[in-house]
This record gives C-alpha cells, sequence and structure tokens, in this order.
C-alpha cells in the first residue's frame, strides 16, 4: 500500500497535521504567530545549510530554526525593538539569505520552489518513518510539560510566584516546535507552514470549551484538510501544498457560518 | 551570587545579632523577611533598599505613587523578578496566594473558571467550590474567564489565591477597576480571609483613600522606604506629607475618621497646625 506515492503523502500530511494541531493551538494562545512564521522562514536557510554540508535537511532545518527562536526571545530581553519590528527583521532577513544560498547553489540540482510551498508528493518511505517517528515523540513530549506550559501562557507571573519554573518550559516547547517545522517544511514548505499551525486551531477555537477539546479537534480539522486539499490536488492538477492550505481556509469559513450552542 | 555576598556580608558585621540578620524569618514567626532588597534595571534603580516584613495575621499595606516600585517590590518577594542586592527569607514551606496586577486573559483559550481554578495545583472540587463561594463567585465556575467583567474575574483570582489556604496573601491592587461599594466589600472580605485562614497579607494600593482600615501596617515607597508604621503613625509622619502632600494625608485620615485639619469655604483643605 505504501508503494502508491498518493497514500505516502496522505499518510505524511495526516501525521504532520495532528502533530501541528497541539502545537498551533499554543502558537495561537501565545500569540506567537508571526514568531512561528519567523522560524519557518528561517528554514530555508537551514534546507541549504543541510545540502551544503551534506547533511540530512530535516537537521538543518532543526537547528537553524531554533537558533533562530532562540536569537529572537534573547533579542525580545535585550532590545528595546518592539516584538513585531524584531519579527520583521529576522523573519525576512533570514528568508532572503536562504534564497541567496540556493540562488548560490548552481549545479546542484536544487527545486527552490519544492521548498517554499513543500513536495508532499515525492515523500518516500524513510521521510514517512521519520515524521512518524518525531510525531509520537513530539506529542509525547509535549504531553508531559503540557500542564505547566499552560500555566505558563495563562500567566508567567502567576506561574511563577505558585512554584512553576517557565522558562525551561518554554525552551523545551521552542525546541519541539523546532523539530515539528523541520518535518512539515518537506510537507508544506518554508511559507506555508503558519497556516497550517494558526488556521486549523482559529478554526476549532469557536467550537471548543476546554484548551485540550481546541487541540483534538484542531487535528481532526488539520487532518480533514489534508485529505481533501490533496484529493483536490490530484484531481484538479494543483500544487499540493497550497491546496491543503486552500482547504483549511474552506473549513475556516464553513465553519465560521455555523452556529456555536453556548 | 550578589544575594549571597550580601548576606555574608551582613553576618561578617554584625557580631551581635541583628533584628533584620536573613534567617530571622524562621526565629521569629515572620513569614517573609526583606532585608536591603534592591532592584535595577540596567544602571536605573527600580526600589533599593527595601526592608519589610509579614507576620502571621498581619496586613501590611504598600503605597506609593505610580512607579514607586510597589509591583517592583512584589515581584522581587514573589520570585518573579530577581533582586539585584539583599534577601528575601520565607519561613520553610509557606504557601504563597498571589492576585497579579492587571492579568489580562486573551480570549483565544477556551478556559473556564473551574478549570483555571486549578492550573497549577489539583485542588478538590469542595476546595475550589468553598474558595468561589467565600469570594461570592460560586455562580460563575463554568463561566468561561475571558467572558467575566472585571470584577467577576478579580473575585475569581482572590478565590484562585486563597484555595490552596495560603500562609501568605499577596495582592497587588485588588481593587483596580472596581467601583466604591465593591471596594469596601472587598477590603471586608480581606479582613475575613485573614481571621478565617489566619494568614499574612501583604497589600498593593496606589490609592490612599483605600488603605483598609484593618491595616496593621502601612509601608510608604517611593523607590526606598519613607516611612512606615501603623496608619496614624504614617499619616502624621513629615515624610509622608511631603511625599503626598496634604490631599494625602487627608484620605488616610479621614479613613481612620481622624480629623486633623478643617475645611475652608471652598472645601480647600486647612491644617490645624497651619
Amino acid at each position: 500500500m505504501l508503494d502508491d506515492f498518493y497514500v505516502r503523502a496522505m499518510l505524511a500530511g495526516v501525521l504532520v497535521a495532528l502533530l501541528a494541531a497541539p502545537f498551533g493551538c499554543f502558537v495561537i494562545w501565545r500569540r506567537m504567530a508571526y514568531f512561528g512564521d519567523t522560524m519557518a522562514h528561517s528554514a530555508l536557510l537551514g534546507i541549504t545549510i543541510a545540502l551544503l554540508l551534506e547533511i540530512h535537511v530535516g537537521i538543518g532545518v532543526f537547528v537553524i530554526a531554533l537558533s533562530t527562536a532562540l536569537a529572537l526571545v534573547y533579542l525580545q530581553r535585550q532590545s528595546n525593538l518592539p516584538n513585531d519590528t524584531l519579527l520583521g527583521i529576522l523573519s525576512h532577513s533570514t528568508l532572503a539569505l536562504g534564497l541567496l544560498a540556493v540562488g548560490l547553489m548552481t549545479g546542484s540540482n536544487v527545486d527552490v520552489m519544492s521548498y517554499l510551498f513543500g513536495d508532499v508528493l515525492s515523500v518516500g518511505r524513510t521521510d514517512i518513518t521519520i515524521i512518524a517517528a518525531t510525531t509520537v515523540a513530539a506529542l509525547c513530549l509535549l504531553a508531559l510539560i503540557w500542564k505547566p506550559l499552560l500555566a505558563a501562557t495563562v500567566n508567567e507571573d502567576l506561574a511563577i510566584a505558585e512554584g512553576a519554573r517557565p522558562h525551561v518550559t518554554q525552551l523545551l516547547y521552542l525546541l519541539l516546535l523546532a523539530a515539528v517545522i523541520a518535518v512539515t517544511v518537506r510537507i508544506i514548505g518554508v511559507l506555508l507552514i503558519t497556516a497550517l499551525l494558526v488556521i486549523p486551531a482559529a478554526t476549532a477555537r469557536r467550537f471548543a470549551t476546554s484548551p485540550e477539546s481546541m487541540a483534538a479537534l484542531a487535528a481532526v480539522l488539520g487532518a480533514v484538510a489534508v485529505v481533501s486539499g490533496l484529493a483536490a490536488s490530484l484531481r484538479w492538477d494543483t500544487a499540493a501544498g497550497p491546496s491543503i492550505v486552500v482547504a483549511t481556509l474552506a473549513i475556516f469559513l464553513i465553519s465560521a457560518a455555523l452556529p456555536v450552542k453556548r | 551570587m550578589t544575594t549571597v555576598d550580601t548576606a555574608a556580608q551582613q553576618s561578617a558585621k554584625s557580631l551581635v545579632p541583628r533584628k533584620n540578620q536573613p534567617n530571622s524569618a524562621s526565629d521569629s514567626g515572620k513569614l517573609i523577611d526583606v532585608v536591603n532588597l534592591s532592584v535595577k534595571r540596567g544602571d536605573t534603580a527600580l526600589v533599593r533598599d527595601i526592608n519589610l516584613s509579614v507576620s502571621r495575621g498581619e496586613i501590611v499595606t504598600l503605597i506609593g505613587p505610580n512607579g514607586s516600585g510597589k509591583s517592583t517590590t512584589i515581584k522581587a518577594i514573589l520570585g518573579i523578578v530577581t533582586p539585584d542586592t539583599g534577601t528575601v527569607t520565607k519561613l520553610n514551606n509557606i504557601r504563597t496566594g498571589y492576585v497579579p496586577q492587571k492579568l489580562e486573559i486573551n480570549g483565544t483559550m477556551p478556559l473556564s473558571v473551574h478549570r483555571f481554578m486549578r492550573l497549577t495545583q489539583n485542588h478538590s472540587n469542595d476546595a475550589i467550590n468553598a474558595a468561589l463561594a467565600t469570594t461570592g463567585a460560586e455562580n460563575l465556575h463554568k463561566r468561561e474567564i475571558s467572558a467575566l467583567s472585571g470584577g467577576e474575574f478579580q473575585r475569581v483570582l482572590m478565590a484562585r489565591a486563597i484555595a490552596a489556604k495560603p500562609d501568605l496573601l499577596v495582592l497587588d491592587e485588588p481593587v483596580q477597576g472596581v467601583d466604591f461599594n465593591a471596594e469596601l466589600e472587598i477590603y471586608q472580605l480581606i479582613a475575613r480571609i485573614r481571621d478565617e485562614l489566619n494568614c499574612g497579607v501583604l497589600l498593593v494600593s496606589h490609592d490612599l483613600h483605600i488603605v483598609m482600615a484593618e491595616t496593621d501596617t502601612v509601608i510608604c515607597l517611593n523607590g526606598h522606604v519613607c516611612c512606615s508604621g501603623s496608619p496614624q503613625v504614617v499619616t502624621n509622619s513629615q515624610a509622608f506629607q511631603d511625599l503626598f502632600g496634604s490631599r494625602g494625608s487627608e484620605a488616610l485620615a479621614v479613613y481612620r475618621h481622624h480629623h486633623d485639619h478643617s475645611h475652608g469655604p471652598d472645601g480647600e483643605v486647612i491644617h490645624d497646625h497651619a
């Protein structure tokens, strides 16, 4: 069954959607959509560095995305510039650096588009194994830090006053988010990752009554978006990554019209 | 680092045990003992050389103008801000309840009051309901946090702080944005909680009109401790009058029903000694 490229794409896409959902919820709750976006944009630089050093692309993305996140956290504490300005500087300069580096790599057969918008249809058996292992590991670790991370997200001062040490938890969350970006970049591309993180979670918000139900619903909606987006891509021969994102948007718009009982 | 140095210097300097020795908290029954606390941001001192303590059953009110370092002092005591020098000594294993100033819960997270109550601690349903009932918020427990009004949320925060039956209750401007009647109610509530739990209370207020009558000690802060003592003593102190002018002393005095001045025809304050 895994011999079929289409089945592999579906499986990889659904796994990534399940993984992205709870992390996307925290991205929304912590108001870090642009923070996540900046990490994702830096991934292109990670890809090119990995290709140059001939190491696995996922490792390059993970290291660079995490470094960018840590640099951001440091700058937010040290700099007088407001957050959105810092994000604007880092987000687009890392993307530009990545694009330059790709351009310099003439001779090597690098398809920039596949990194910018994803290339889910070329996912192989090894990729599936890596994505599945990362998904299970990252979700388990998130479950372990769920409670303290949630408390620190609601209010950091309150969490500290009640004996929590949120800085370690938040660092671990950034580490996991970098891992999520590293496996998602292959499926949906540097430019569209934030959509898969944020849109299903935002759709789930209206119907959820607890943080956990929001994450679970976001996972279901994300998986539905992946399946329908890929189906549409096959049927109308459209690019897979953008099709998935358009599917998440369609679900968001349909759900916005539905009544919520309170 | 610096904290340790200061403590070491102090014990080296004073051979005779001093009242404010860092380890005096456990000896004297003080819940917390703050000695020579300073917090800097960059080169600017936010607060310097703060000395204060809270004992069981005592209500200590911190007053001072905006930017005088009231919240910074409280955050240093709670461990949210790291002091640059000085020590904060807590009695072993005391439980602290905290009601922060201006807590904003953003509406992106679906969070019921009940869930909010047990965010960091696994209180039993009975403990949660009892705490909510104490603050008059028992009918709010199923509501979503982001949908509460300011006054309702304040009650929930208070309930959350007392649910663990704290030894020390730290309240940063608990009556902010609450109307006058609710304000009196909250002050009565604080006094009742103090009586029921026999806890120490450290309270911040920037409004001199509402230094609660049950306050045992007022600490008047303006970057450093200007003056401290009973409300009576503080009102009459020169440092307090310099800091707040005659309006300030009027407010504290009015609340204590003690008149040290009279009013002119246009309401102007005329001091008796003037």
